[in-house]
């Protein structure tokens, strides 16, 4: 009989652990994720498919819905691709297959990776596993849920204004959106390509830095990627001392952060400075009030154009239609959801002439401004920190009329994206019983001190990522 | 009223790179279709573009040749629009920061240097390649559906833009005569038209003479000769000299030459102009050439065609010189004229049939080639001819050739003469009421009956003696 | 008004996407309120500002020309959803 396996509690480092002094093999352990799939998955509505024979002897791993597997589906959260079977591998799945790690499944997501809480997959939504009622955040609610419910035991998201951050903090759990450029884009999905990332949804910070370093690292087929000017380094040590922490009063004093919110990152601070830390203020002056308008023209102008393939003539879906412009036009209209849409009308009108140099070529003037402010902030400090979320994860269909308010969702992750800043959120407590992310922002290639401060701070913290509800 | 042309070009040249512009799918024609192709080209989700550095620097090195400055900072761009031939949606090609800039083609002609502007070159990707099914002429009207084939999407281009200093079809075909030239010479792309690995688009629009104003413009594609460029343009110039003496205004419109009926057909009334929606391609980085690769480069320009053919024209005459240059016959016809042959001779020989039989001229010898000039007179014609076909072939010799000799013997060939003129009662009636061109045909009707081994010098005077008496 | 309808549909038209009048009717107030909303970056003077197209500063990342094999056809044609001997099939065009 297969031994049992506390798929709520165990990380992967711990599977490997386990794997490695053959007490259990890779295929028992691959079974017992899908069992906890078929027990709460439910439920909560994480997975669009899953995979049955473990392929590797590794650790399995389940990978959001953007990132192309090949021969298993690939949807992207949209019925424009419903069907579509990838005849390659993403640069990050073959790594991950290389390493030995068998794919679990793909995890569901807001249609394009756009929205903040995955109730804009064409699908149906993925519940919080702390409470059904709520949304695991956004876009890649489907790998955090996962990972914090015992579905995986680590994922890999995809990060463009928080989609990895967000719903790590909402699901409790930790989430790295890596320095732009460190982790290959090659066939992933694309929404907005100078700030599309992808990265690891883990337990811990230790499995976060392990799957960092099996996924980074430049990549011959995407340009826009270079090669790390260090190793990873797992962390381990628990003094915080001789490390400078800023906290950027625009990010922590912003409008719509809820005092339990607040509340929690302060004491995670406190804790901060008993273990060494020194904490100070800083500023950030523009980045947080432009920070959003100014992602909200560059990723929907890039998005307006990377959807422009979605046509149904060599893949997808395809309507009737009695001319090509015809058919194309109405599988456009047919299979792209309302947010896809809005996200194309709004970046085609941000790039068309007569509005460019308002919209669009402003609003990359305005991401030089936030690299800057950042890049002066990091001289004195070296992480700067904020709540993850400005709220708790909120009830589904709660913000789903107002595009404006999902939008806020992002208000403090977005902007060290502009920056192409790494951004590592850790859980640091819970208000009102349901948990709160604390993002650590650092300068470009630092992911080493992020999984240093964050590993120590965790270890601190001893947050149990298992929720409530499930705890016996 | 006197009109004058205002012509400009756009040239696309397709780049003999092994690989595509931003996938490493070979190039090529000829393959099954969809089977010289990848997630890139075919625009699969998630794929990505990475540059093909050797079409970067045959890029710069084009830029070089045409007296360009090569940018310092160089950036590509989406251009975005839909068509099947399209898959991304968007095409990669650069905009506001091109590889190359301000330059210039100088064309010698009997009244001095003609120069034409270059606006830029820059370098983009190929679109792929659409069968329109079903209607009568295989072209998109009337047709039933379309099929794409995915093989040649993606293969690199430079793009030439002339600023708009032609002022005649005849110069615009000289101009491309030229810059073909030149392409070739550097070894980046075969530049033929014919097989498409050329294409020229003209902008034309007319002003009165001595004005400087720059009115309306129309644009004519889909032309697959230099000829039928210049017939177009001609076509274009007239219609449009006819719609402002008339009145009316030109619009501006994209139209279409047909070479064989003349006529110029407008493509289908866009309801608008397309908004391409240019902006920097956030896939790839920009391109800064390094100092040192662009002065390589610079160092490896063969000599420029038009200082040739000044070089030249001094030796023979603007014209023989151009043609020479033009159709990269100049160097054989130096080595030629240094192995002895004498130099008109020897230019039009080397003119008039190595082009025609097919050859190299850098395989051509050009001792060979000296010697046959040089006996050209007294040489069978067939023997001539046949020895030229042969020119290129590894170790020729024209030794057994330059044995022949045509028969000059006048009462030899006197009776095949008569026999000639007695058949051909008509031509011979042709020629005495003035139609002397008619000479050729007689020689030749002579030369066919002596299978070629009658010397054309003396059957011309024969024929001459009997029919001018 | 930040965006009108019309404006709307102009966008819809240039990004091929047949939008009923429903969904303009819908859409409008929505994108009007986030185009106000994004606007704002126009309060700030950037003229001496250089716009950031890239996050990383990286130049000069390019391929030798050599050759990589294509995918096979039956690859490439695996989610096609029309073919017709090997070629893609779609409706032509019409005016």
């Amino acid at each position: 009989m297969a031994p049992v396996v506390d798929t709520l509690r165990l990380t992967a480092v711990e599977a490997r652990g386990l794997l490695e002094r053959g007490e259990i093999s890779a295929a028992e352990l691959h079974s017992a994720y899908l069992d906890a799939i078929d027990e709460r998955d439910g439920e909560l509505h994480c997975f669009l498919s899953t995979v049955e024979r473990a392929e590797g002897d590794g650790v399995p791993i389940a990978l959001k819905d953007v990132i192309s597997t090949k021969g298993v589906e690939t949807t992207a959260g949209s019925k424009i691709l419903s069907g579509y079977v990838p005849v390659f591998d993403s640069t990050v799945a073959a790594r991950c297959k290389s390493t030995g790690l068998p794919l679990l499944g793909k995890t569901n997501l807001d249609e394009f990776a756009m929205g903040s809480s995955t109730e804009n997959s064409a699908f149906g939504p993925t519940r919080n596993p702390w409470d059904p009622t709520r949304v695991p955040g956004g876009s890649g609610g489907g790998s955090a849920a996962a990972v914090t419910a015992g579905l995986a035991p680590w994922a890999l998201g995809s990060d463009t204004g928080g989609s990895i951050k967000q719903p790590s903090a909402l699901c409790g759990n930790v989430g790295l959106r890596p320095t732009y450029g460190t982790v290959s884009r090659y066939g992933v999905v694309a929404f907005a390509s100078s700030l599309d990332q992808i990265g690891p949804v883990t337990k811990s910070v230790r499995d976060a830095a392990l799957l960092y370093s099996i996924i980074a690292g430049r990549d011959p087929l995407d340009s826009t990627t270079a090669e790390l000017p260090e190793p990873v380094r797992l962390p381990e040590g628990e003094s915080l001392k001789g490390v400078r922490i800023g906290m950027p009063t625009e990010l922590n004093e912003a409008e719509g952060i809820e005092p339990g919110v607040a509340e929690a990152v302060a004491n995670a601070l406190a804790l901060a400075e008993e273990l060494g830390a020194e904490v100070g203020e800083c500023s950030l002056p523009r980045s947080v009030r432009y920070g959003m308008p100014c992602y909200y023209l560059i990723a929907p102008a890039e998005a307006s154009s990377n959807l422009a393939r979605y046509d149904g003539v060599r893949y997808g879906l395809r309507a009737q239609g009695e001319s090509y412009q015809k058919m194309v036009e109405r599988t456009r209209d047919m299979g792209f959801g309302d947010e896809p849409k809005r996200r194309i009308m709004l970046g085609t009108y941000a790039l068309s002439a007569g509005y460019y140099d308002a919209f669009y070529g402003q609003a990359q003037k305005v991401r030089t401004l936030i690299s800057e402010e950042h890049r002066e902030a990091l001289e004195q400090f070296d992480v700067l920190v904020s709540p993850t979320s400005p709220t708790v994860a909120f009830p589904i269909g709660e913000r789903i009329a107002d595009p404006l308010a999902m939008y806020l969702s992002d208000l403090l992750t977005i902007p060290s994206c502009l920056a192409g800043l790494p951004g590592l959120s850790i859980p640091c407590g819970l208000s009102e019983g349901l948990p709160v992310g604390l993002q650590l922002i650092g300068p470009q290639f630092s992911e080493n001190v992020l999984f240093r401060v964050g590993h120590a701070l965790e270890q601190a913290l001893e947050f149990d990522t298992v929720p409530t509800r499930w705890r016996t | 009223m006197t009109w004058e042309p205002v012509i400009g070009l756009e040239v696309h040249v397709h780049l003999k790179t092994r690989t595509k512009m931003f996938c490493r799918c070979r190039v090529g024609f000829g393959a099954e279709p969809n089977t010289q192709t990848c997630p890139v080209c075919l625009a699969f989700p998630g794929a990505l573009p990475v540059v093909n550095r050797t079409a970067v620097e045959w890029t710069i090195k084009l830029g070089l040749a045409l007296g360009c400055d090569i940018a310092e900072h160089a950036v590509f761009s989406r251009k975005n629009y839909f068509y099947f031939d399209n898959p991304k949606g968007y095409q990669i090609s650069q905009y506001d920061l091109p590889f190359c800039i301000s330059g210039k083609v100088i064309l010698p002609t009997a009244e001095g240097d003609r120069v034409i502007g270059i606006v830029r070159a820059h370098l983009e990707e190929d679109a792929a390649k659409t069968v329109h099914v079903g209607g009568r002429t295989g072209r998109i009207r009337g047709a039933e559906h379309s099929i794409v084939d995915f093989n040649r999407g993606g293969t690199p281009l430079v793009e030439i833009v002339t600023a708009p200093d032609i002022r005649s079809a005849e110069e615009a075909k000289r101009f491309l005569q030229l810059l073909r030239q030149t392409i070739v010479e550097l070894g980046i792309s075969d530049a033929e038209m014919e097989k498409g690995t050329l294409r020229v688009d003209a902008n034309v629009s007319v002003r009165e003479v001595g004005s400087s104003e720059l009115r309306t413009r129309t644009e004519l594609k889909n032309m697959n000769s230099f000829t039928f460029v210049a017939r177009g343009i001609d076509a274009e110039i007239a219609r449009q000299i006819a719609v402002w003496e008339s009145g009316a205004e030109v619009r501006q419109e994209t139209y279409d030459f047909d070479a064989t009926t003349g006529a110029l057909t407008p493509h289908r009334a866009k309801e608008e102009a397309d908004d391409y929606r240019y902006f920097p391609e956030p896939d790839l980085v920009p391109i800064e050439p390094p100092a040192d690769l662009v002065e390589r480069l610079r160092s490896e320009l063969p000599e420029q065609p038009a200082a040739r053919i000044r070089r030249l024209e001094s030796e023979l005459d603007l014209e023989r010189a151009t043609v020479l240059v033009t159709g990269g016959l100049d160097r054989l016809w130096g080595d030629a004229v240094a192995a002895g042959a004498e130099k008109i001779a020897a230019a039009n020989v080397i003119a008039n049939t190595i082009v025609g039989a097919g050859l190299d001229p850098a395989a051509v010898s050009a001792q060979e080639l000296a010697r046959l000039v040089d006996a050209r007179e007294r040489l069978p014609r067939a023997a001539f001819d046949e020895a030229i076909s042969k020119l290129a072939d590894p170790g020729f010799s024209a030794e057994p050739y330059l044995a022949q000799e045509a028969v000059s013997d006048e009462s030899e060939l006197e009776p095949i003469v008569a026999r000639v003129l007695e058949a051909s009662p008509g031509q011979v009636d042709a020629y005495r009421s003035g139609k002397e061109g008619l000479l050729g045909f007689f020689v030749g009707q002579v030369l066919k009956e002596t299978g070629g081994k009658a010397n054309p010098r003396v059957v011309s005077e024969l024929i001459r003696e009997r029919l001018d008496s | 008004m930040a965006i009108t309808r019309e404006e709307v549909l102009h966008a819809a038209r240039l990004a091929w996407l047949a939008l009923t009048d429903e969904e303009i009717d819908r859409l409008t107030p929505e994108l009007d309120k986030i185009l106000d909303a994004v606007g704002i970056v126009a309060e700030l003077d950037l003229s001496d500002v250089q716009p950031t197209s890239h996050p990383l500063d990286l130049v000069n990342v390019w391929d030798d020309d050599v050759p990589r094999d294509s995918l096979s056809r039956e690859d490439v044609l695996a989610n096609a959803p029309a073919l017709e001997r090997g070629l893609f099939k779609v409706p032509t065009w019409r005016q």
